[in-house]
């Protein structure tokens, strides 16, 4: 009986068979790429907001600190969304007629509260807790970025698990002493630029970092890994 | 019950035989029986059973033991085609990988316009008011997360609570969240305004005026409020002809006339249980939520069980099994009928006239155990008291307080004051003449501010007949939903919960806390304050200012405000407690004892120990918290037991018909060990027709054989059976833990004050060595904190609350009777009931079983997705996100404490229940397992509070800070959960305790939740 297939149908077939494994690891690729890109996890992406409120203008050009508004952020797991209210303490002031503040003026006329877009959203399952973290010296920018230069607010990371047991196994990389948490242009020690605590001058992060966290009694590595840490 | 529902019950149960071959070897019951009365004759069966069925050892009930869930559990129910099946296999399979690549929805963010001064977001308060039950008020802690009250804890600087609440107390949220509830103004079938109510009723209220209010009657429950009793005799001056009746169906008549008979007044008991040696029972549950004070006297009670300090004696004489029962050192089953001839008996032996000179019927098999118990008390006068249970004849209760004067127990150990109730009138008899007067005509407006008599009122007054039969020209009805009485009504009124309204109410000493609202109405309803504010001609009337008004006038003089708000924020109001009464004892006027039929068939009425009178039908929490003996859920039966049963030949689910006096009733049996003969009990409450979507139709309405004659218990039942069977929701053979005969020791460990002394480490054995596991042992030892849990037997008296506490924190689904049957409750913490002895008269244990966060656990070696892993601290931590449901975990549960998710059982879509539900804990979703976490929540949050202010949790500035839902609202005290690294802590205390042991210890999962086993103090004279 003559053979159906030619002899070149061999090669052919081995080389799709060794192809399949790169079609499978490309595929697989791809979809973890997705799941990382800024289109599922929103970062860098602006959300529409009914107030093009910029952080840029109200904190570098002003000078506001983070806690006029996000007062809860030192005591409670959440920050704080400031009520109208406090947008009201300046803007029955200043900027009375300007069209852009009309949402404002009338919510606080009207009681009807403001809708502001969620901007860094956990998933509910994930309990994540402000004021530890402002407690043992993350700040605010090491996870929101340079808030001070977003004229609309955006996501900076991805607030993803990977992202955020990066430093959980790590704290040591990120802590800063308790008194620079607010500042948004703090800048890791260097030769050149030293970072003095108490009196001691460091230059290189690792050194301040191994201090802060006995300082700062940051559990170790293996209790903020614990799956309870953030769900439960 | 409905014949149809329980042939559809019949026919589900045929087709899961179809699907489920397995299922056709049914437990065959009349073998069973067989097996039981073989395994008594030779003594083969287990020394601690949990069912009849496990006692005689069926096989069956050995399958049981060896599953993960009960069989079915894990079986597809639903009648969807093979096809089907393999379509939505397909899909999820085509799916299951791309779950977590989703796009999270973009979510709003709604900040206050002006934040209220005190409110952090993501830090709850806490509330201190009430909740009220037949007009007793619990005084609680509600925790409020801005403005959404999600859980409720006992206030713990209340004398009546002391921290802990009951289970009706703990449901009261689910009540307040019910979608269920009435939402409007109803008439005649349609929604009105609160308007054109207000148009109706002012014509009527005028007329009515004129004639001196001769044609209004207003029917309430017992109410204990300041204010509204003052509104309502207020009232008499518009209205002078007006009248109040009060009506209750779980009422307290017998415990009033009780009091009427010697001291001629209605004068209320109180107990100080902590100073009495001996506590006699006669037929008193009052170890067990419903019975006013049970809290306070749970505390006291568990208080002196400490086999290491002074404990007291329990005797328990009782005409059905009961909670209490299960505690007492000495328990005798007697009929309802005979309780009365043995407290005659009783007084006698102490040296009163009780107008029984000798010792008849089945008292008479009783007189080593009588005469035990008079010597016992006579023994320990001044510190032992007599009670008598609420559904005793006046004479028990006045024969109580015969012996309790003539012990001298009179202001130690009890004490007389001024009741509660701030009408303290026969409710029955009150109830007759509004009846008496409907009839003749003479009613033109009837007023029920709440209650539901339509559905619970005598039968024999055939009240929901008489407001059929239009005799009453206006009827309207006020209540929180739209029920059998709501229906009978000409104008519903929407009433507000406890949580949405101000109000007041007494405590069971008298103590009058405030009652805040928690939210504003859901529905805009309107209280009872301010519905007869509106009959007094003040239809704008709130109700915060009636309430705050009636308390300035109070207060002459001093400073108001400052009162105020000190009541407001304690939560009750300084001084109000009743003070002991001195009352004068009348001359010896008990009536002559009726004569007693032995044989004769005793019907015996109780509130149903979850959903009380019916008040609770539509209360899922409620209706699926299994019954602290039975066990049964969803459903009432006809108890009865096992002597009795065997010689009627009738078996567990077969419906019987009882009658009474010509009322009849069909119901499913339940055999219940300890259950007196001759007499069967069963539970109101039940066979609501018009509840909501929980209540409606479930069980069958005992209230119907209900008389105003024999409110409680009657002889001359006759029962028959009827033939057909009916399935019933009972959790009482699930999740047994094996413990082959022999071969480990028992799950429960007990003995007697007398062997403790001797050894007192006799519950203890040896436990595998530490290192004895192929894994890598992590050294806990050097942690800040390694959580761990007692659990004392001895304290805990089986009242169920740590359930229902477990279920509010954790946001634990309600499953449905359909799921239960199959053994797929939710529960995380159950409380096993083990019985020991003979089946007539058992002894009885509760253990409550959390998950043990076992050290070794067997559950996270085998999770293929790393779903459930150890903590550092040694929590055994479930990660729902990760867990896809293979149930290997379960599986390999030798607590059998994990609890799967078949389906979808948590309500997603009502907004109420978003509302309620504790925002610190995720909803669970269906194929996800779930379990106790040792509330790690309030770990963490406890954590984060103690590290902010560098200091450690449960500090001695800080005691008690972090407590887990079951431990802080148990009212016995009996959990205890703390740091075991640290050697003060009480939780290291206790597990260094001669009597702490751990379960199933010989399989080397070294447990971190130890019991704390069961020592009972039994009269010496009465060893059996």
């Amino acid at each position: 009986m003559s053979q159906i297939f030619h002899r070149s149908t061999n090669t052919l077939s081995r080389a799709t068979i060794f192809g399949a494994v790169f079609v499978v690891a490309a595929l697989l690729w791809v979809a973890m790429e997705v799941q990382r890109s800024s289109y599922v996890t929103y970062a860098g992406v602006r959300r529409p907001q009914p107030v093009p409120f910029s952080h840029q203008h109200h904190v570098t050009g002003l000078g506001i600190d983070c806690r006029y508004c996000h007062t809860s952020v030192e005591i409670s797991s959440v920050a704080g969304i400031p009520p109208t209210k406090t947008c009201m303490n300046c803007h029955s002031q200043i900027w009375t007629n300007a069209q852009l503040l009309e949402p404002v003026r009338a919510s606080y006329r009207s009681g009807e509260s403001l809708h502001w877009t969620r901007v860094n959203q956990l998933p509910d399952f994930v309990y994540f807790n402000h004021s530890i973290h402002i407690n043992k010296g993350v700040g605010c920018n090491t996870c929101h970025g340079p808030v001070d230069q977003m004229p609309l607010m955006y996501q900076q990371a991805s607030l993803e698990m990977e992202w955020c047991v990066e430093c959980h196994r790590a704290p040591e990389n990120n802590l800063r002493p308790r008194s620079q948490v607010f500042n948004m242009r703090y800048q890791q020690p260097t030769s050149a630029n030293p970072v003095v605590v108490e009196g001691k001058s460091y230059t290189d992060q690792a050194t301040l970092g191994k201090d802060l966290v006995e300082k700062y009694k940051v559990r170790s590595v293996l209790d903020i890994t614990s799956c309870n840490t953030c769900h439960r | 019950m409905k014949m149809d529902e329980q042939n559809k019950v019949g026919l589900r149960e045929k087709k899961r035989e179809d699907v489920c071959p397995s299922k056709k070897g049914k437990l065959d019951l009349e073998s069973v029986r067989a097996q039981i009365e073989q395994a008594a004759a030779e003594k083969t069966g287990p020394e601690y059973w949990r069912s009849l069925e496990e006692l005689a050892g069926s096989a069956d009930f050995q399958e049981a033991l060896h599953r993960e869930f009960p069989k079915g559990a894990s079986e597809w129910v639903d009648s969807v085609s093979r096809r089907g099946f393999l379509k939505v296999m397909g899909a999820s399979l085509g799916l299951a990988g791309m779950t977590g690549c989703v796009r999270l929805p973009l979510e709003p963010i709604v900040p206050y316009v002006r934040q209220p001064e005190e409110v952090i977001p993501g830090r709850p308060m806490f509330y201190a008011t009430a909740v009220t039950l037949g007009g007793y008020a619990s005084p609680v802690l509600v925790e409020s997360h801005l403005g959404r009250p999600t859980k409720i804890e006992g206030n713990d600087r209340h004398p009546a609570s002391l921290g802990g609440t009951d289970i009706f107390a703990q449901a009261s949220i689910l009540t307040m969240y019910d979608p269920d509830r009435s939402q409007s103004v109803m008439s005649m079938g349609d929604q009105r305004s609160w308007q054109s109510f207000l148009t109706v009723i002012r014509g009527p209220l005028n007329a009515q005026k004129a004639l001196q209010g001769v044609g209004i009657r207003i029917l309430t429950p017992s109410i204990s409020s300041p204010t509204l009793a003052d509104q309502l005799r207020n009232l008499r001056k518009i209205y002078p002809q007006a009248k109040w009746h009060v009506y209750e169906p779980v009422n307290r008549d017998n415990r009033l006339e009780g009091a009427k008979l010697p001291f001629g007044q209605p004068v209320e008991t109180r107990y100080n249980l902590e100073a009495a040696d001996v506590i006699v029972s006669l037929d008193a549950d009052f170890l067990y939520a419903g019975f006013p004070g049970n809290v306070r006297y749970i505390r006291d009670f568990a208080k002196r069980r400490d086999p290491g300090g002074n404990m007291n004696r329990l005797y328990v004489i009782e005409s059905t099994p009961s909670s209490t029962g299960a505690k007492a050192d000495h328990r005798l089953p007697l009929r309802a009928v005979d309780i009365e001839w043995f407290a005659r008996a009783l007084a006698g032996a102490l040296g009163l006239d009780a107008g029984v000179p000798d010792l008849t019927g089945e008292v008479a098999k009783h007189a080593d155990f009588l005469a035990a118990v008079a010597r016992d008390l006579q023994a320990h006068g001044g510190a032992s008291v007599v009670l008598a249970g609420d559904h005793q004849p006046p004479v028990v209760h006045a024969l109580a307080h015969a012996i309790n004067a003539k012990l001298g127990n009179v202001g130690k150990t009890l004490f007389y004051g001024d009741p509660v109730d701030a009408n303290p009138v026969n409710q029955t008899e009150s109830m007759k003449d509004l009846v008496a007067d409907m009839r003749g005509g003479k009613v033109d407006l009837l007023v029920i501010l709440g209650g539901n008599p339509a559905y619970d009122a005598p039968a024999d007054l055939d009240f929901a007949d008489l407001l059929k039969s239009n005799k009453v020209s206006l009827r309207v009805h006020l209540g929180l939903y739209q029920n059998e009485t709501a229906d009978l009504s000409h104008w519903h009124i929407n009433q507000t919960h406890e949580l949405e309204a101000w109000g007041d109410a007494r405590a069971y000493d008298g103590t009058v806390s405030i009652i805040q609202p928690l939210i504003a109405p859901l529905y805009n309803g309107k209280s009872a304050h301010e519905f007869v504010a509106l009959l007094s001609g003040q239809a704008d009337a709130t109700g915060y200012d009636l309430v705050r008004g009636y308390w300035q006038k109070q207060q002459s003089g001093g400073d108001f405000e400052a009162f105020w708000r000190k009541s407001l924020h304690d939560g009750w109001i300084e001084g109000t407690a009743f003070t002991s009464k001195p009352v004068g004892t009348k001359a010896n006027n008990l009536p002559l004892p009726t004569q007693l039929n032995e044989n004769a068939l005793e019907l015996n009425i109780r509130r149903d120990p979850t959903i009380y009178d019916g008040q609770f039908s539509n209360n899922g929490w409620l209706q699926e918290l299994p019954k602290p003996m039975t066990k049964l859920t969803w459903d009432n039966a006809v108890l009865l037991g096992p002597k009795m049963a065997t010689r009627l030949e009738i078996k567990t689910e077969d419906v019987v018909e009882l009658e009474l006096n010509g009322r009849k009733v069909t119901g499913p049996v339940w055999i219940q060990a300890g259950h007196p003969d001759n007499s069967v009990t069963v539970f109101v409450g039940y066979g609501r027709r018009r509840a909501g979507r929980v209540g409606t139709a479930q069980g069958f309405d005992a209230y119907s054989l209900r008389t105003t004659a024999a409110p409680w218990f009657a002889t001359g039942l006759q029962m028959r059976k009827t033939g057909e069977t009916y399935k019933l929701a009972s959790t009482q053979g699930y999740q047994t833990m094996d413990t082959p005969n022999g071969d480990t020791r028992a799950l429960v460990r007990e003995t007697t004050l007398e062997e403790y002394r001797k050894e007192p480490s006799f519950a203890k054995e040896e436990e595998p060595a530490p290192g004895l596991t192929l894994y890598k042992p992590y050294p806990y030892k050097e942690e800040d904190y390694a959580w761990g849990m007692t659990i004392d037997l001895n304290s805990c008296v089986g009242c169920n609350n740590c359930m229902l506490a477990c279920q509010s924190e954790n946001n634990i689904a309600v499953v449905g009777k359909e799921q239960t049957v199959i053994g797929r409750h939710m529960h995380w913490l159950r409380v096993d009931a083990y019985y020991q002895g003979d089946r007539d008269n058992p002894k009885a244990f509760f253990q409550p079983v959390p998950c043990m966060q076992c050290e070794n656990a067997p559950c996270e070696v085998v999770c293929p997705v790393g779903a459930t892993n150890h903590s550092s601290e040694g929590l055994n931590d479930m990660v729902y996100n990760r867990c896809v449901g293979t149930r290997y975990c379960s599986n390999n549960c030798p607590y059998k404490v994990r609890r799967f998710n078949f389906f979808l059982f948590q309500d997603w879509e009502t907004p109420q229940y978003k509302m309620m539900r504790n925002p610190d804990v995720s909803v669970r979703s269906r194929g996800v397992m779930e379990k106790c976490t040792y509330c790690v929540q309030r770990i963490n949050e406890r954590r984060i509070d103690a590290e902010r202010e560098e200091r450690k949790i449960n500090d001695s500035k800080h005691e008690d800070e972090l407590q887990t839902a079951c431990q802080q609202s148990c009212p016995a005290g009996a959990i205890i959960f703390g740091n075991i690294n640290d050697a003060n802590s009480k939780v290291s205390k206790l597990k260094a305790e001669a009597r702490n042991y751990s379960l199933l210890s010989e399989l080397n999962t070294r447990p971190r939740t130890t019991y704390l086993a069961e020592v009972s103090n039994p009269n010496p004279e009465l060893k059996s």
